[in-house]
C-alpha cells in the first residue's frame, strides 16, 4: 500500500512518540482518578493487516469493552479504549462510586460513568497530542460498545479500507498492579492524517 | 456452531466456496456484511464478508475484488458456478451491516453498516438472485456460518445468542 511504503524507520518511531506522549497524559489522568500509580508499555506503532488487529485484543470474537471516540480536528482518526468486561467494572468499584453488578451486562449507569472514564482519558490524550503538535484535535462525545472485538475495532478501519487491506495502529497498554484495570488504547489516525501530523512536527513526508 | 475440520475461514474483505458438506464461517462481523449464496442442488455453497458498498470509493492501486460489495458478489456467483451451480438456483442470505455506535452528525462513514446491506441488496437484483432472508442492521456484532449440506446460515451474536436462518 503506497501510503505505508513511506512511512518506515526515523517516521514510525515519531508517531510512536505521538503515542507516547498522548497515552502518557492519558495515564496521568487514570492515576489521578484512581489515585493509584499506574504503569504503561512502551507504545507499539504497527501496520498491521485488518485480520491482525483484533488479534492485539484476544481475537475477533473476544469480548471487549471499548469506549470509541472519533476524532476530529486537523489530524482526524479513530480513539479506542479497549478493556476487558471484568477490568471495566473493576475500574468502577475502584472510583468508589459503584458496586458493580453480575455478569457482562452494564446497567445505563455503569455505562455512562464508563463513557465519562473514557471521555477523561481521550480528552488528556488528545489534548497532549494537540499541545505537541500545535494540531487542534477533539474527540467525539464517547460511544460505548460491549461487543467482539472484531465487530468493534473494523468500526477504525473502515477509512483505511479504501486505501487498501492493512491499516497503522499506535497501540499503549495501561497496567496497573495486579492488572484488574488494565486497558489498551488504540489510535488509528486516518491515512491523510500522517502528513498533517509529521508537517506539523517538522518531519518532511513525502522526500526520503 | 459446529468446529468441524472441514471448516473454512473468510477472512474481513474475503471471499471463499465450499461443497462436499463444507461449512464457511466469518466471525466478528460489524458494519461488515457476510453475505451467502446457496445451490440447494448440488449443495455448494459462497460466502463473502464485505466491507464496503462500492467500489467507486477505492484509491488502492490494486483491488481487492473480495472488499467491495459491487465486485465480489459477481465473482461470488462465478466461484459457485465453476463448482457446477447454477446462478437462477442460488439462494442468498445476509447477515451484519450493524451500525456499531450511535451518534449523530459524522457523516457517511456512520452509516457504512447500512449502506453495505443497501449495496448487496442492489448487487443481487441486478444478478437477479432473490434475497431469501437476513439478520442486518441494529448495534451488535455477527459471527456467522453456513453448512453446504443444510444451506443453512447459523447467526452467533453477544447480546442475542444464536439464531438460524
Amino acid at each position: 500500500m503506497e501510503i505505508f511504503s513511506k512511512l518506515e524507520g526515523f517516521k514510525l518511531d515519531v508517531l510512536k512518540e505521538v503515542g507516547n506522549i498522548g497515552a502518557g497524559h492519558a495515564a496521568t489522568a487514570l492515576s489521578q482518578l484512581l489515585n493509584k500509580p499506574i504503569d504503561m508499555a512502551v507504545p507499539k506503532v504497527q501496520i498491521l493487516p485488518f485480520e491482525d488487529i483484533a488479534e492485539k485484543v484476544g481475537g475477533p470474537e473476544k469480548i471487549v469493552l471499548t469506549v470509541f471516540f472519533r476524532v476530529e480536528g486537523d489530524a482526524p482518526g479513530n480513539l479506542f479504549y479497549i478493556m476487558a468486561p471484568e477490568a471495566g467494572k473493576s475500574l468502577l468499584q475502584r472510583l468508589g462510586a459503584f458496586v458493580p453488578t453480575d455478569g457482562l451486562d452494564l446497567t445505563e449507569m455503569e455505562q455512562s460513568a464508563l463513557g465519562e472514564i473514557g471521555n477523561i482519558l481521550a480528552g488528556s490524550y488528545l489534548s497532549s497530542l494537540a499541545d505537541f503538535t500545535n494540531l487542534a484535535m477533539s474527540p467525539t462525545v464517547p460511544a460505548l460498545a460491549l461487543d467482539m472485538a472484531g465487530a468493534i475495532l473494523s468500526y477504525g478501519m473502515i477509512q483505511f479500507g479504501e486505501m487498501g487491506d492493512a491499516a497503522l495502529l499506535i497501540d499503549t497498554t495501561f497496567v496497573q498492579g495486579n492488572d484488574e484495570v488494565e486497558g489498551q488504547f488504540f489510535l488509528i489516525p486516518d491515512p491523510e492524517s500522517f502528513d498533517k501530523i509529521f508537517a506539523a512536527l517538522g518531519v518532511p513526508f513525502d522526500n526520503d | 456452531m459446529t468446529d468441524a475440520q472441514n471448516l473454512v475461514k473468510v477472512g474481513m474483505a474475503d471471499l471463499n466456496v465450499v461443497g462436499n458438506s463444507g461449512i464457511l464461517r466469518t466471525t466478528g462481523l460489524g458494519s461488515c456484511v457476510g453475505l451467502t449464496l446457496y445451490d440447494p442442488q448440488i449443495k455448494v455453497a459462497g460466502m463473502a464478508h464485505v466491507m464496503l458498498p462500492s467500489s467507486d470509493i477505492a484509491r488502492e492501486s490494486q483491488v481487492n475484488i473480495a472488499k467491495y460489495a459491487d465486485t465480489a458478489l459477481p465473482v461470488l456467483v462465478d466461484k459457485l458456478v465453476e463448482l457446477g451451480a447454477v446462478k437462477r438456483r442460488l439462494i442468498a442470505k445476509m447477515a451484519g451491516g450493524a451500525q456499531m455506535f450511535a451518534f449523530a452528525g459524522s457523516g457517511d462513514t456512520m452509516r457504512i453498516g447500512p449502506r453495505n446491506v443497501e449495496s448487496c441488496k442492489e448487487m443481487l437484483k441486478k444478478l437477479g438472485i432473490s434475497l431469501q432472508a437476513e439478520d442486518t442492521g441494529a448495534n451488535y456484532g455477527r459471527t456467522i456460518e453456513i453448512s453446504s449440506e443444510t444451506g443453512i446460515l447459523t447467526i452467533r451474536s453477544v447480546q442475542k445468542g444464536v439464531k438460524e436462518l
